[in-house]
């Protein structure tokens, strides 16, 4: 494969997406505090990002809807993080860890 | 011709440079135990994925990306590391058994072989004209006309998540 294609070749992006994704979901599942499991999901949103743009760029008609798409992706990922990080903050006052293993009960 | 030789081997080295910058950082944001240089690999592979969207056409969303990825959430992280203890525990203290590092290895894996196989052979067309040049004049117009609902929503999205975060962490106060 030639390498000097590279940047116009949208299979180099979308395996860079998808081994992305990998990443992110092993992450998620083998992180054992909040915040890395954050970070985990973060990467998926990264993930999502690039495969959208890759499509954008190079099947789509009109190029102005993917990064508006990812535009939405990103304000969704930002409002998750400020969720997720207040919750951290409050589980983190309640039970003085954010680990996952300790935090095995529920109290309304 | 080029009068420089090598010169040809520039941007895609500069691609080279940002591929590896993302899934370098992904790959330190995922294996090290300390969550700071987790964040600090979260950083890097936001600078590579800025890179990317250059090379996909889209300097505007490359800003915007470092500007929200690294401005916005690396430093919201660092703030909540600040505020709690998060490093993950040692290998020794009870942590996760092999085979379930095992597991979420052929679950990522699976998920990786299946999404490539996908996009090697699946029927992608490439459409015969463009209707417009992407540009940040034609975003702004397909925001405020096409996607106006979108907008409107997920401006709501913001503030409701605003709200919440506000009444998630004074909650955790009051009850102290």
């Amino acid at each position: 494969m030639n390498m000097l294609a590279w940047p116009q070749n949208p299979s180099v992006y979308l395996l860079i997406a998808a081994l992305l994704l990998a990443i992110g979901v092993f992450g998620l599942l083998r992180r054992q505090t909040l915040v890395g499991m954050l970070i985990s999901g973060e990467l998926i949103f990264g993930a999502a990002m690039l495969n959208m743009m890759a499509v954008n760029r190079f099947f789509v008609e009109d190029p102005a809807t993917g990064q508006v798409f990812v535009l939405f992706i990103m304000g969704l990922s930002a409002a998750e993080v400020a969720i997720a990080l207040s919750i951290v903050i409050a589980v983190y006052r309640n039970y003085r860890s954010i680990q996952t293993r300790e935090l095995s009960e529920m109290k309304g | 011709m080029n009068t420089f030789p090598g010169l040809d081997y520039l941007i895609p080295l500069v691609f080279l440079l940002f591929a590896g910058a993302t899934v370098g950082g992904a790959l330190i944001a995922v294996f090290t135990r300390w969550i700071i240089r987790s964040v600090c690999g979260l950083a890097m592979a936001s600078v590579g994925l800025a890179g990317m969207f250059y090379f996909l056409n889209s300097p505007f969303l490359a800003m915007i990306h470092i500007l929200i990825y690294i401005g916005a959430v690396c430093i919201t992280i660092v703030f909540a590391i600040m505020l709690a203890e998060p490093d993950e525990p040692g290998f020794a203290a009870g942590s996760h058994s092999l085979p379930w590092t095992l597991g979420a290895a052929v679950v990522a894996g699976g998920l990786f072989l299946g999404l490539t196989h996908i996009s090697l052979t699946g029927d992608w067309q490439t459409p015969a004209v463009r209707t417009s040049d992407g540009s940040v004049e034609r975003i702004g117009i397909a925001l405020v006309t096409t996607q106006s609902l979108a907008l409107e929503i997920i401006a709501l999205v913001l503030l409701v998540s605003i709200l919440g975060a506000l009444a998630v962490a004074r909650k955790g106060r009051h009850m102290e």
